[in-house]
């Protein structure tokens, strides 16, 4: 894991000294909103619906027990005793006073977090795979280059005040878990035919009001060239990006506008200007970097195969657990566990500082001290030992934590939507909670088998619902909630943005509508394997339009 | 003309409050004062702004509520929602919103 250096460590030690001095001299009066606002939203201080909220980021959704012990102290002594996790891998509290941020900052700078980028025009928090490391079909780990992304951009001064703000994401294996393709500029760690490493380069994908997939730039691109290449995406976004209206400020309007064609050359322009300047990545840098994330030193468990298949035998709920929440790890022996956060019924994302501390003992005891958020709202711990997941299960059951359901329906995305968030036009918590206790039954949510559900309380779409196999988007009509369903999004390796079905639904009948759709593709798949993604891409909307709103409904939109 | 209250976020840590008849901001929409003609909607707005000048609260805003069983009730949901906080049961020690208050 990446270490603070002396740079780093003195950086953010200033920045919350300069915090602590602009909160108290807001909270005496000296300081008016209007000028605080933008210092307190650099530092990660939002206003809600009920209070303020503070997003910590996580980078690349990385971190070691001692990081997490801390998240759970945060959640006990500051807040309400919880946090949320986000789809941008990062956590937020609901309920921190103005008054403790910067005590609170000052503790998370003791063990090598912030706030910093989780606000405003900049390249927010860099995300990646979660299995990264650890994935058997990974080609190299992204988090080195997610690392020196982050370096990079960190207060960058020519890219601080951008036209809007800036995601980049990076995955390392050809199944894409990073939903590259719907970021701003997505990286596709892979090697070439001589075995270099490179990246192919997404660039203008986003969902929020005008959801787009990134078009590919460049199809290899060297490592060494990386922040180059990037700078130059920047450039000419900073340069031509739309200032003038906000909701065309992203990049993925200036591709669209522009075309990709001349887009790429006018990148191609710029990079060829810096190509060889000091942006130039050196291999010994890389290495340095790369050592951070050196994979922990595994032993042979051999043992655990016989032991999980008894374990199996035994326990039918653990063997329901193992089978949908551990994957295999490049390691024979090991697995890697996702940890669900969307217990039935639940609310997705939310962990209490209890289990957080669970996280963090099992960690330390059996994970080789790495934990990870996925932006699927999960905790990852990416290397266990198949011998070790019994005990691991048990410290999971303990703690509440050991829903058996990664990737199936009740494993929803959803954001905070309008129990929390000052932006949002309709509740997305209460209605994933209703879908997933419907769903709940173990036998159904299996027959169902992967079926992603993704849940925004407003356009923004926090909640990913574009790419959501079943997208909700909760829109106010006339002064009521109104939820709109997509289907057929998916936000991997076959990026596809979801359709709109056809009008709303109230809050009290949406449960009823998803319902129909599941069973609806029940009835036509072809076979248990055929996934409601396959399914849906096969038979196309029709069958589901004529479920949900009768056949001759086709014009009611 | 809609009955009217004033709302805002306190300074400190950023809980929703509402303004009293006594001019204090209180964390029970059920204190709040109802301005129920022009002249009171504009002496909260004045208030309003007052109080946002001297740091007090931010986010301020005047709301449509009515009164239905000589209790107040926004009507926005977004603002039954501030009023009553979070729908679900959230976290130990907290209550969810009363269903029939938050209800349409
Ligand atoms: S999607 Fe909208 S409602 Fe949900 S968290 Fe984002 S801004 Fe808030």
């Amino acid at each position: 894991m990446y270490r603070y250096d002396e740079f780093d460590h003195a950086f953010v030690n200033a920045r919350v000294a300069q915090f602590r001095d602009q909160v108290e001299r807001r909270l005496s009066g000296e300081l008016a909103e209007d000028a605080f606002r933008p210092l307190r939203l650099m530092n990660g201080v939002y206003l809600q619906l009920h209070a303020y909220m503070l997003r910590v980021a996580i980078p690349y959704g990385t971190l070691n027990s001692k990081q997490m012990r801390m998240l759970a102290h945060i959640a006990r002594k500051y807040d309400r005793g919880y946090g949320h996790f986000t789809t941008r891998q990062n956590i937020q509290y609901n309920w921190p006073k103005l008054s403790d941020t910067p005590d609170i900052l000052a503790e998370l700078a003791t063990v090598e977090m912030h706030a910093l980028q989780t606000s405003g025009n900049c390249i927010r928090n860099v995300t990646a795979d979660h299995f990264a490391g650890a994935a058997q079909d990974e080609v190299a780990d992204p988090r080195p280059y997610a690392e020196i992304l982050r370096q990079w951009s960190s207060v960058h001064p020519e890219f601080s005040f951008l036209p809007r703000k800036f995601k980049i994401a990076v995955t390392g294996a050809e199944r894409d878990r990073a939903a590259i393709q719907v970021h701003d500029i997505g990286l596709h760690l892979k090697k070439n035919e001589a075995g270099e490493l490179g990246f192919a380069v997404y660039v203008g994908g986003g969902q929020g009001r005008t959801p787009m997939i990134a078009k590919k730039i460049k199809d290899f691109l060297p490592e060494e060239d990386l922040l180059s290449y990037i700078t130059a995406i920047m450039r000419v976004y900073n340069l031509h990006g739309r200032r003038d209206n906000k909701y065309k400020a992203r990049i993925k309007i200036l591709v669209h506008e522009t075309g990709t064609e001349e887009l790429t050359r006018q990148v191609e322009a710029e990079f060829a200007e810096l190509k060889n300047t000091e942006l130039k990545l050196p291999e010994a840098d890389v290495k340095a970097i790369a050592a951070y994330f050196a994979p922990p030193e595994l032993p042979a468990r051999a043992e655990g195969w016989a032991s999980l298949a008894e374990w199996k035998k035994r326990d039918e709920e653990f063997a329901r657990w193992v089978n949908n929440n551990v994957k295999p790890h490049k390691h024979p022996d090991y697995g890697m566990v996702t940890i669900s956060l969307k217990p039935i019924g639940g609310i997705p994302g939310d962990a209490t500082d209890a289990q957080m501390e669970a996280v963090a003992d099992i960690a330390a005891e059996y994970a080789q001290d790495e934990i990870r958020i996925s932006h699927e709202q999960n905790i990852v711990l990416p290397h266990v030992a198949l011998a070790d997941l019994e005990p691991v299960y048990r410290a999971l059951v303990a703690a509440g934590l050991a829903t058996a359901n990664s990737n199936l329906i009740t494993d929803i995305i959803a954001c905070p939507g309008l129990d929390y968030c000052a932006l949002a036009n309709a509740r997305s918590i209460p209605v994933a909670q209703e879908i997933s206790s419907r769903f709940g039954a173990p036998e159904r949510q299996e027959e169902i088998g992967e079926l992603k559900i993704k849940i925004s309380g407003c356009i923004n779409a926090c909640g990913h619902h574009h790419v959501g196999h079943i997208g909700l988007l909760g829109v106010e009509k006339k002064g009521a909630e109104l939820y709109q369903i997509t289907l057929g999004g998916s936000g991997d390796e076959n990026t596809s943005i979801g359709e709109i079905i056809g009008r709303g639904f109230e809050p009290e009948k949406v449960t009823d509508a998803v319902e129909t759709i599941v069973d609806t593709y029940l009835g036509l798949r072809l076979s248990k394997e055929e996934t409601f993604l396959d399914a849906y891409r096969r038979v196309g909307p029709q069958p589901f339009k004529d479920a949900l709103y009768g056949a001759t409904a086709e014009a009611a939109e | 003309m809609a009955d009217k209250v004033l709302t805002g976020n306190r300074l400190g840590d950023g809980i929703a409050v509402w303004l009293d008849a006594a001019g204090n901001w209180t964390e029970n929409l059920q204190d709040a004062l109802v301005a129920r003609h022009a002249e009171a909607v504009q002496s909260l707005e004045e208030i309003g702004k007052r109080d946002f000048a001297a740091n007090l609260v931010l986010d301020v805003n005047v709301i449509d509520v009515a009164e239905v069983n000589g209790k107040i009730r926004p009507l926005r949901l977004r603002e039954r929602i501030r009023a009553e906080g979070p729908t679900m049961v959230y976290a130990d020690g907290y209550k969810a919103a009363d269903p029939d208050f938050i209800a349409a």
